[in-house]
């Protein structure tokens, strides 16, 4: 339970989870609550996969898993931004759509409705040996994970430079907590939004990327609840990146040993359950209340 | 001259209401239709015939008494879904938890069941009736307790219990409740006393040839009771007024002497019991017992029912109904064309997403021209002093 291996795979399993979490935390902060995050990373998923199969190159796929989460993500900025709709009906109309149409297409190109073939994954990074001994130790940090790894911590940091000493991010959350004194300033509130939706799109498309790459194939509904898990972090990390990212870690943690429990005393399920159960309590608020953005999922 | 301007202004009015209506009725139809196209288009994308796959849909939901069996059987599920959705969302409670609530209400039904091996059937079928209902209402209470007191969003918590209700019941069914010597992670069946009867021999007798293999049950007519009875506590209870009050405007229910809380709690443990009788159709009626990861997104298909339906019962009875046809007809759209039946769960997607986007639509212009109409007004009286000046 505590051996290096599985602090190991716990960080690969958070991977994703961070990323999409990160994502669903701009698209939150902005007041636009993301549930599509599933259907995001399932459709950055089958793309990275699609992307890689015909160029042979996984960094293409990369590019084209956060394309993918993009376009994915402009429908739910479109239905909850232009058209001020619900913002939880279009994420659940977008799990259904990412759901069906990655199947389909899956059929369509493959001729098969389960899986794709396995593709060639992430080469991890290196600086060549005849550097010298350092970067032989250089290659120990930077090549033990597939690089989206790094990415993804990486992006943490930036995560939450951006939200806390940048203009941008100034305006991002108050769009959040009061999009009307937005307004009242002159910035663009639907601007905001649509920028928070996107980079969702964006941050959760590259999480499904790095799910089906680390993988090597897409199988149909390979997100398997990770959108709803990343949503879980982001809400017990308090709508804060280093917090969310931390809830991930966390939640990663409790896959990886939920994996290497199989068959044993503990039953997994259990282990399973452990993100669900924190998360309800984080709201509840017996450990400090979880207050999430006033204006979130109140259309302006 | 006020009281011809006065029975204008009633005609008017009904006039008004009697478009809403048909708009009401129109802009989901249009949304359907305008989904079908889409598919159409993508059937067409890639060279297949979309008239032939829509007449292959249609003719395997409509061949035969066989297939409208099948119709109503797999509407049976998503007429329950959809009014746990729609019941909710009258109070104003977006309940996303019924798949987890059809579980638990599947499973306590199924462990009641189990329980009770020699009860009589007169005995034992409402009290499974019952148990299903009171195991899906009592887990969707939760959230609405947390909601009630405490204003955590039911949203969030509702999600969450899907999936502890998920783990939960695979547990039981995996470590406790595993029928002896079998692999598959199933329970034991259910007592005969508890069956649901199948409809076959019911509409053999009426001279319809429904095959007896037919897995159509008595759980439909509990269906069709249970819109009669959703649309019943609504309109014709004073809970359901209450119910309504507080989704319209919770602060006016509250300082009308409302128990705002009470209705909340009261409205997701009714939601969750009309999700819970899920169970009559599934456990009850078809599969005689409790197998694990049963449902494959019911709960999730209702919140699409329940929307198409615009959250009244007779609504999502018709919209359940339509989404049992695409589902019947996917499956001999699958054996006898080359495009996947994953098509179908896109056209249901393209659905929901055009009726949220056309509710909206609806609501905006009818509002928009309900301020435009009383500012003309406002300024006809201004200018000259008499009401009618239009």
């Amino acid at each position: 339970m505590f051996e290096l291996a599985v602090f190991d795979s716990a960080l690969r399993m958070a991977t994703p989870l961070i990323l999409a979490s990160l994502g669903g935390l701009f698209s939150e902060r902005s007041g636009v609550v993301n549930i599509a995050l599933e259907g995001i990373l399932l459709t950055g998923a089958f793309a990275s996969i699609l992307a890689t199969y015909y160029t042979g190159d996984p960094w293409v796929g990369v590019v084209a898993g956060v394309f993918a989460g993009i376009l994915v993500s402009l429908i739910h900025a479109a239905v909850a931004v232009i058209f001020k709709a619900d913002q939880i009906v279009s994420g659940v109309a977008i799990n259904l759509l990412a759901a069906g149409a990655t199947q389909f297409l899956t059929w369509i190109t493959w001729g098969s409705s389960s899986n794709s073939p396995t593709v060639e994954g992430m080469a991890h990074w290196s600086l060549p040996e005849a550097w010298g001994p350092v970067a032989r130790g250089i290659n120990v940090i930077i090549g033990h994970y597939p690089p989206l790894v790094y990415v993804a911590l990486v992006a943490v940091a930036v995560a939450h430079v951006v939200l806390w000493h940048t203009p941008f991010g100034l305006r991002l959350r108050a769009t959040g907590e009061h999009p009307a004194a937005v307004d009242a300033l002159g910035v663009s509130v639907k601007k905001m939004r649509f920028a928070g939706v996107l980079l969702s799109g964006a941050l959760a498309g590259l999480g499904g990327a790095f799910l089906a790459l680390n993988t090597h194939q897409f199988v149909k509904n390979m997100s398997a609840g990770r959108g709803y898990i990343a949503l879980a972090a982001m809400i017990f990390g308090k709508w804060n990146p280093v917090g969310a990212a931390a809830a991930c870690l966390l939640f990663g943690y409790a896959e990886a040993v939920q994996m290497g429990l199989q068959g044993q005393q503990v039953p997994s399920q259990f282990v399973q359950m452990i993100p669900y159960i924190l998360t309800m309590i984080a709201l509840v608020g017996v450990i400090g209340r979880a207050r999430p953005p006033a204006a979130l999922g109140k259309p302006y | 001259m006020s009281s011809p301007g006065a029975s204008g202004t009633a005609t008017r009015v009904s006039r008004i209401a009697g478009t809403e209506r048909i708009v009401d009725v129109l802009a989901p139809l249009v949304a359907v239709l305008a989904a079908f196209l889409v598919g159409g288009l993508v059937v067409a994308a890639i060279g297949e015939s979309p008239l032939r796959f829509y007449s292959t849909l249609f003719r395997g939901a409509f061949a035969n008494a066989d297939s409208v069996g099948l119709v109503l059987f797999n509407a049976t599920p998503l007429i329950f879904a959809g009014l746990a959705v729609a019941f909710a969302f009258r109070a104003g409670l977006f309940n996303i938890g019924g798949e987890g609530q059809l579980y638990i209400g599947s499973f306590v039904c199924t462990w009641v069941a189990l329980q009770l091996p020699g009860a009589p059937r007169v005995l034992l079928i409402p009290v499974l009736i019952l148990a299903s209902a009171a195991g899906g209402g009592l887990w969707a209470a939760i959230p609405g307790y947390l909601k009630a007191r405490l204003g955590v969003h039911e949203v969030i918590n509702t999600i969450m219990m899907n999936f502890i209700a998920v783990g939960l019941t695979s547990y039981l069914v995996i470590n406790i409740f595993k029928e002896a010597g079998q692999m598959t992670p199933q329970t034991a069946t259910i007592p005969i006393a508890g069956e649901l009867p199948r409809l076959a021999y019911f509409f053999q007798s009426l001279g319809v040839p429904l095959p007896a293999a037919n897995p159509l049950n008595v759980s439909f007519l509990i269906a069709l009771a249970a819109v009669w009875l959703a649309w019943f506590i609504l309109h014709r209870t004073t809970l359901g007024y209450e119910i309504r009050a507080v989704g319209h405007n919770a602060s006016a229910a509250e300082c009308a002497g409302i128990n705002v809380r009470r209705t909340l709690v009261l409205a997701m443990l009714l939601s969750g019991a009309f999700a819970g009788l899920v169970a009559t159709n599934e456990v009850m009626g078809f599969r005689h017992r409790f197998l694990d990861n049963f449902s494959s997104g019911i709960g999730f298909m209702g919140i699409a029912v329940a929307l198409l339906g615009r959250n009244s019962p007779f609504g999502v009875l018709f919209a359940a109904l339509l989404f049992g046809v695409l589902n019947t007809g996917a499956l001999e759209v699958d054996l006898f064309t080359d495009v996947p039946r994953e098509l179908i769960l896109v056209v249901q997607a393209v659905t929901i997403i055009l009726v949220v986007v056309g509710n909206e639509i609806v609501r905006r212009r009818r509002e928009g021209g309900a301020t435009s109409r009383r500012r003309s007004e406002a300024t006809a009286i201004g200018q000259d002093g008499s009401a009618e000046a239009s």
